[in-house]
């Protein structure tokens, strides 16, 4: 079974972006969206790590979150792909489920 | 509730204000200066033009104090004072110019 | 004439994805017509609310971002913004949207109304609040 697992809160508030990473097994999605799109952008150290050391998890975060909050793509960790709505829309048909991280 | 400007129908809440900026029109504005009595002169456009490029810009109404300073440092001591405000918005210049202008009511109008 | 208070809004949420940062500046301009003392300051993931480029169009929401430039007309002109929020989120004061007050008083001059405080600086000027209103 492979799952798409969205986050929508940002990484330094709470944690669940952590308990995502710790659950989602290989091959399965990882989509941040709304407050979650901070655990995508470069910089904050304990974050980016954390993110890093998520093999074999595919890593995306929602283009227009991230814009809205003043991010640009050339702050995205490097690995994480950008979609727009068509794209999460994509990532929720492919996959057999969707679990939310809220 | 809603106002009819040549022909077409806008829609404003309980207190007559625009409910979405962007339909406004300039028509919209003498078609509530009609309603009350006024006559829009250039001087009130001074003011109304003045109110929309305030939105533009920061995305809120001001309130008639701010309104007054931001006049008085863009159009002039003479104008950025409240008896002239008053004098061609007699219900409120934060708040008769606003609706006018199709601004929601001001943010700080107490 | 009443005895001026210290008010602080301690803004600690980012914007967008709840309505807490629109909340509080709805009430700072609100509550700036009682003419008190008043300052803003943005801790934790409250540094977001004055990123700059902020661009809502593709997400249908209002962006309120540039409201923050109006702070200055309506007498509130002291910004203060934690340092260690910032580091810790990978970001610098550049990456914060350039907010300026006028003085009047000096014919206009723009003046910087972001204070860039630490943790420990914050904290004392926490405690010299008459209140702190939390959002």
């Amino acid at each position: 079974m492979s799952e798409l697992h969205t986050v929508n809160k940002s990484p330094f508030e709470k944690s669940s972006l952590e308990s995502c990473l710790g659950h989602a097994q290989e091959g399965s999605a990882v989509l941040l969206l709304e407050d979650g799109v901070y655990g995508a952008a470069k910089g904050a150290a304990a974050v980016e790590a954390k993110m890093k050391a998520a093999t074999g998890i595919k890593l995306y975060v929602l283009g227009p979150d991230f814009k809205a909050r003043g991010l640009s793509a050339d702050r995205l960790i490097d690995g994480v792909e950008m979609v727009d709505y068509a794209g999460f829309v994509d990532l929720a048909a492919e996959h057999d489920k969707v679990v939310a991280w809220v | 509730m809603a106002i009819d400007v040549d022909g077409k129908s806008y829609e404003t809440d309980e207190e007559g204000y625009l409910v979405n900026i962007s339909d406004w029109v300039p028509g919209v504005a003498e078609v509530m200066a009609k309603e009350d009595d006024l006559e829009l002169t250039d001087d009130h456009w001074e003011i109304l033009n003045f109110l929309r490029e305030y939105y533009e810009e920061y995305q809120i109404a001001p309130a008639v104090r701010v309104l007054t300073k931001a006049v008085g440092k863009k159009l002039g001591k003479e104008k950025g004072n409240s008896k002239y405000l008053y004098s061609l918005f007699p219900y409120g210049p934060g708040k008769q110019a606003c609706r006018y202008a199709g601004l929601p009511k001001p943010t700080g109008c107490i | 004439m009443s005895e001026i208070k210290k008010f602080m809004y301690l803004n600690r949420r980012a914007p967008y994805g709840t309505i807490y940062a629109w909340e509080s500046l709805e009430v700072v301009l609100i509550g700036a017509a009682f003419e008190q003392d008043v300052s803003l300051a943005f801790v934790d993931d409250g540094v977001y609310q004055i990123m700059k480029g902020q661009d809502t169009a593709e997400v249908g929401m209002k962006n309120f971002s540039p409201t923050y430039s109006a702070l200055g007309d309506y007498e509130v002109t002291k910004l203060y913004v934690e340092k260690e929020s910032l580091e810790e989120r990978g970001l610098t004061i550049d990456d914060l949207m350039d907010l300026k007050w006028e003085d009047e008083d000096e014919d206009w001059a723009e003046k910087d109304s972001i204070i860039l405080v630490s943790r420990e600086e914050l904290s004392q000027a926490m405690s010299e609040q008459d209140v702190v209103f939390s959002f």
